[in-house]
This record gives C-alpha cells, structure tokens and sequence, in this order.
C-alpha cells in the first residue's frame, strides 16, 4: 500500500507535502545540481522585496547545538531581477514556487503582490511578516497583531485572487494564536509556522557578538518543539485553516510530527545546508512512515494527534 | 561540471605536523575536480548536533586508480567539528559534497608564476603546481606558517620544483618573518606574471599588494566560513568589486573561492561598505 501524498494548503494542490523553506533553498537552481526541483510539493523562494539588498555584514553565521543562528539580512536582488531570472528560470523547470514576500512597510508588501499577480508559475504567496516595521519604530509586523492584520488584509487585497496568501509568523509572541486570528480576520489563507526564533551568540574569543548583525535568527533541530508546538497552538485555534509547518525538520518523521500535529505540508530548511539532497529524502522517509502507520492518504494524518481514540477509527487502515 | 554527494570511505589518515591529510574513496567528486576546488564535508556523524559542513581545499584528486578515484584533504582543528573529523580512521564513512567552488584559472600557455601558501592553504597549491608545470609554466613555491609544525607540504612542493622558500612567524621553520617577506624576490626571480596563494585573509591581502606593487595578478583562494558550501544560504558573502564596477557581497562558495585579489575590498570585510548594491535599502532594517 502506497499512501496518496496529494497535501492540500486550502485552495492549492500539491503532488507531495514536502516543500523547501524561505531562505534555504535561494531560488531552486543550487539544489537542481543535486535533484529536479520540479519533483518537490514547490520550491520556496528567499524572502523576495522591493528593491536589490545588500544584506548585513559578515559574520553571518554561527553554529548552535543542533542548530545555527543567522543574521543574513534579506540579502537579494529585487523583485524586478526576481521575476526576470529566477521566477523565469523555475517556470521553465516545471516547479511550483511559493513565493515569499518581505517588505519594511504595508506599501512594499502590496507591491510585490501586485508585481507577482498572474504570473503562472507563483502557486501561493508566503507573507514573511518578521522583518522590522519602519513606519512602527522598527517593531516587528509579526510581533504585534494589527500591524500583521493590516499587512496580511493589504496584501489579499492586492494579490491575485487565485494565489493564496499565507501568513508565516514569528514564535517570539506571547500567544500566537492572538496573531494568527488577526490574520484570520483580514482574510488570509493559511500560515506557515514558524518563523527562526531570535538569538545571540556571543564570541567568548573576542568577547563580543559573534554575528555582524548582533542577533540573528535561531533554526535547526534545536527549535523543533518549538514549531510543533506552534503548529499545535494554530490548529486547534484556527482548525479551518491550513498550515505549512517548520523548524527543525531533518527525517521523515520530524516531518510526521508537524503533520500530525496539524501542518498540511511542511518546509525543510537548515537541513539543506547540512545535506543537499534532505528535500527529497524526506519525502521518501515521509511517504515510508505513512505507510507504516497505516494511512491511507496524507490527508488522512493531518491533524491526528488531535484526535479522540474514536475519531482516530476513522482515519487510519485497519490491519496495519 | 556539477558536484555530487557521496557517502565515501575514509582509506587512509596521516599525521602531517599538526594536520591530519585524509584520504577518500570518492569516484564522484575525484572525476573532474580541479586545484583550487573544495569539498563541503558533514561532520558529527548520522545524529549530529552540528548540521552545517565543514569546507576542505582539495589537495589531489586521482579518477580512476585501484580505488575507482580518491581524493584528498587537510584537516586543521578549529572546533568539534574538525575534532570530531580528526578521530575517524579508515574504513569509516563520512559524507562530502564536491568539487565545489571555482578552480584556480590556469593558463593556457607558460607563465612564470609564483604559489604562495600559508598554514594548510599550501594544499590547493600542490596540485596547481603540477598543472601549471604540465603546461609548461616555471614555478617558484612560497610556504609559511606560524609555527614548523604548522607548515603543510615542503616535501612535496620541493620534489615538484627543486626548492621551496620556507618561512615561520617564529624562525621555529624556514626563515623568519612572512611569506610576503619572500615574495618580491621569488617574483623578480621567475619573471612571475602571476601570484597564486591561499591561506588565511589577511596573508591574501598582503599578498595582493605585492603582486600590484609589481603589475601583476593574483589569484588567490579564500578561506571563509560557510554553512552550505553549496550556494543556498548566503553566510560566506565578501565585498567584491564586479565587472561593471559595482561592488556586491558574493558567494564566496560558489562566486570563489578563488578571487582575483585586486577585486576584493579586503579592508571592507566585515563591513557594510555604503557604496555596495543594495546597501542603501538597509536603512530600515536592524
């Protein structure tokens, strides 16, 4: 028995589940060298704005425990270069591409909406809402739920009716499910949980923060818990709506436990940098585990560790 | 060509000084790799607590052979990763990716050229030698170090070119002083129309400079600290001046890691100079 993969993320229809995460996979072209692309549920795009950046200064990086804290920056050419090279290149391969959009100002994420509107290869919009807001002194859209609400209402506005808008919101909230029914309430269609967790790392050599940008974004195995714990929070809040779940995700059954805890797919992120080719082998370690555990569909696990021994009956294969 | 992933076999590790010479049975990678190359290796084993790779200079690649192609590296220890890395032993597996990087560019006739190497960066020079001696090209060969026992490949590099220049910080090797110190001469020496050198950032620099000061090129290869090694994740950035001028934070994985020094803003690095592309639209970020 083969469980069917087909994830549905609302109105969208993916083959497979397994998705790249923003910001760990560029735009698709590094990793074809180690695997097509076009076989993943869709390529996730680097949080794409306005205008080319530069991006922070270096250090970027630094390794945690099971994990890495980055302070990239939003490094990135430009919404313009964006649709001309790299869109334009994953089109060609056949890939389905969420794109993500990050902006300093409502004005920003609206035009990249519109920029992006009808172009046939952008099969959702993810809104990357963790940047800091400059018209709110620099406070983060994802940490406060107006700003999030206005942002997420502007942007399913503007955007193409037919690309769902996703939401990927940050951890370092007090209840996330306060910023998830904002977004709910300005009418978006889903979320992507979760964003990196905020860190610092300091150099106990020169004594002083080991990344350029002084804090940066924590990810990896390390955040986990953390994400499923989120993804739980947001499901049993917003059961209606679908989730992307992430953070930490490195076998098969890190996977299972998003979706199991309600993600309709998932996104693998620093388990690229670590091993190239970890989209795909997750996908087969995924797919393996569904059919050890009885499921006859992936639709038939999202969700599952919610339910009563009863409604469990219901969903899984009999005779395993 | 394009890298590929392999689980490879460790066949052999020696001591040399205070590095450790690895080397692997992997067909995949030996088949077209070329000096000044690199592999990205995974380190910590299959539930490491450490998910980013650790970045090699090939020291040789060999298709073909009894082994089916090997390939060969030098481990300094920086950390528990390479520690980690530096107590397996042949016949473990380990996980590389590679060739990754831009090679060193060779020229297509001879041309004097001088190799500079420092610490375990003499390794991508070996066999550059042997491909610039191949096409005919005279070779002078610069090593240095901190400490003798930081010195990697004089044997080598002197079966391959007759002598080799050798210095250390502490005259515990060699001559004192910096293999800058050496350079001028070797360069006047061979009529060098090229400087090659890999070794740590500000050696490069300086190396840099020398070849100016003499109207010549230099090519060297970077050592910066990357977490992909492959392209994705944009942490082993350099502020490098580009063709039409412009300078940019590049790859330093897959834009380098050889650079021609004259267009790395070395002084810059670490910075966010204000003229770079896109430096103005961070205003608004933290």
């Amino acid at each position: 028995m083969t469980a069917d993969l087909t994830a549905m993320l609302g109105p969208l229809t993916l083959p497979n589940p397994v998705l790249t995460a923003s910001g760990c996979a560029a735009a698709g072209r590094e990793l074809q060298q180690f695997f097509d692309v076009a076989e993943l549920g869709a390529v996730v795009t680097k949080s794409i704005m306005a205008k080319p950046r530069s991006g922070r200064p270096t250090p970027r990086m630094a390794e945690t425990p099971s994990g890495m804290l980055n302070s990239i920056g939003l490094q990135g050419p430009g919404i313009e270069s964006f649709i001309k090279n790299d869109l334009a290149w994953l089109a060609e391969r056949g890939a389905r591409t969420v794109v993500s959009i990050a902006g300093t100002h409502t004005d920003e994420y609206v035009e990249l909406a519109r920029r992006l509107a009808g172009h046939p290869a952008v099969a959702m919009l993810e809104v990357n809402i963790s940047c800091p807001n400059v018209e709110s002194r620099g406070q983060v859209f994802a940490c406060d739920a107006i700003a999030s609400s206005r942002v997420i209402g502007a942007v399913r506005r503007a955007a193409d009716p037919n690309q769902p808008v996703f939401a990927k919101l940050s951890p370092d909230v007090t209840d996330i499910t306060l910023i998830a029914r904002a977004c709910a309430d300005a009418g978006v269609d889903g979320f992507s949980l979760i964003n990196t967790l905020l860190g610092l790392v300091i150099d106990t050599d020169t004594m002083r923060p080991a990344l350029g940008g002084v804090t940066g974004g924590l990810s990896g195995p390390a955040i986990r818990p953390v994400a499923v714990r989120c993804v739980w929070q947001v499901r049993n809040a917003l059961p209606h709506l679908p989730i992307l779940g992430m953070g930490g995700i490195r076998t098969g059954l890190d996977a299972l436990e998003f979706i199991l805890a309600g993600a309709a797919a998932v996104s693998v992120g620093t388990a690229v940098f670590g091993d190239p080719s970890a989209p795909v082998r997750i996908l087969a370690e995924l797919a393996q585990a569904l059919d050890e555990r009885g499921f006859a569909s992936l639709a038939d696990a999202v969700g599952y560790a919610h339910l009563s021994d009863a409604e469990r009956l219901d969903r899984r294969v009999v005779n395993v | 060509m394009k890298p590929v992933q392999e689980r490879a076999e460790i066949f052999s590790v020696q001591t040399v000084g205070e590095y450790q010479q690895f080397t692997l049975i992997a067909p995949g990678i030996a088949r077209e790799a070329k000096p000044g190359q690199f592999v990205a290796v995974g380190v910590g084993g299959e539930n490491s607590a450490m998910p980013l790779r650790r970045a090699f200079a090939l020291y040789s690649a060999t298709p073909g052979g009894d082994f089916a192609g090997t390939i060969q590296f030098v481990v300094a220890e920086h950390g528990a990763g390479t520690r980690w890395l530096m107590q397996c032993g042949a016949g473990d597996f380990i996980d590389v990716v590679g060739p990754l990087g831009n090679a060193f560019p060779i020229p297509s006739g001879p041309s004097p050229a001088v190799l500079v190497g420092g610490g375990y960066g003499t390794a991508p020079l070996i066999p550059l030698a042997q491909a610039l001696l191949a096409n005919g090209s005279p070779v002078e060969i610069i090593i240095g170090a901190a400490t003798a026992g930081r010195l990697f490949g004089e044997l080598v590099a002197k079966r391959l070119v007759g002598s080799v220049t050798v210095t250390t910080d502490d005259g515990s090797g060699g001559m004192q002083g910096l293999v800058t110190d050496a350079l001028p001469a070797a360069i006047e020496r061979v009529g060098a129309e090229v400087v090659y050198a890999c070794g740590p950032m500000p050696m490069l620099r300086r190396v840099g400079d020398v070849a100016r000061e003499h109207a010549i090129r230099a090519q060297v290869a970077v050592e910066e600290a990357m977490a992909c090694g492959i392209g994705v994740c944009m942490t082993c950035v350099l502020p490098v001046r580009g063709d039409d001028g412009r300078s940019r934070f590049v790859r330093s994985c897959v834009d380098g890691p050889v650079f021609d020094a004259d267009r790395v803003r070395w002084a810059d690095v670490g910075t966010l100079p204000s003229d770079l592309v896109g430096a103005d639209a961070m205003g608004g970020a933290h």
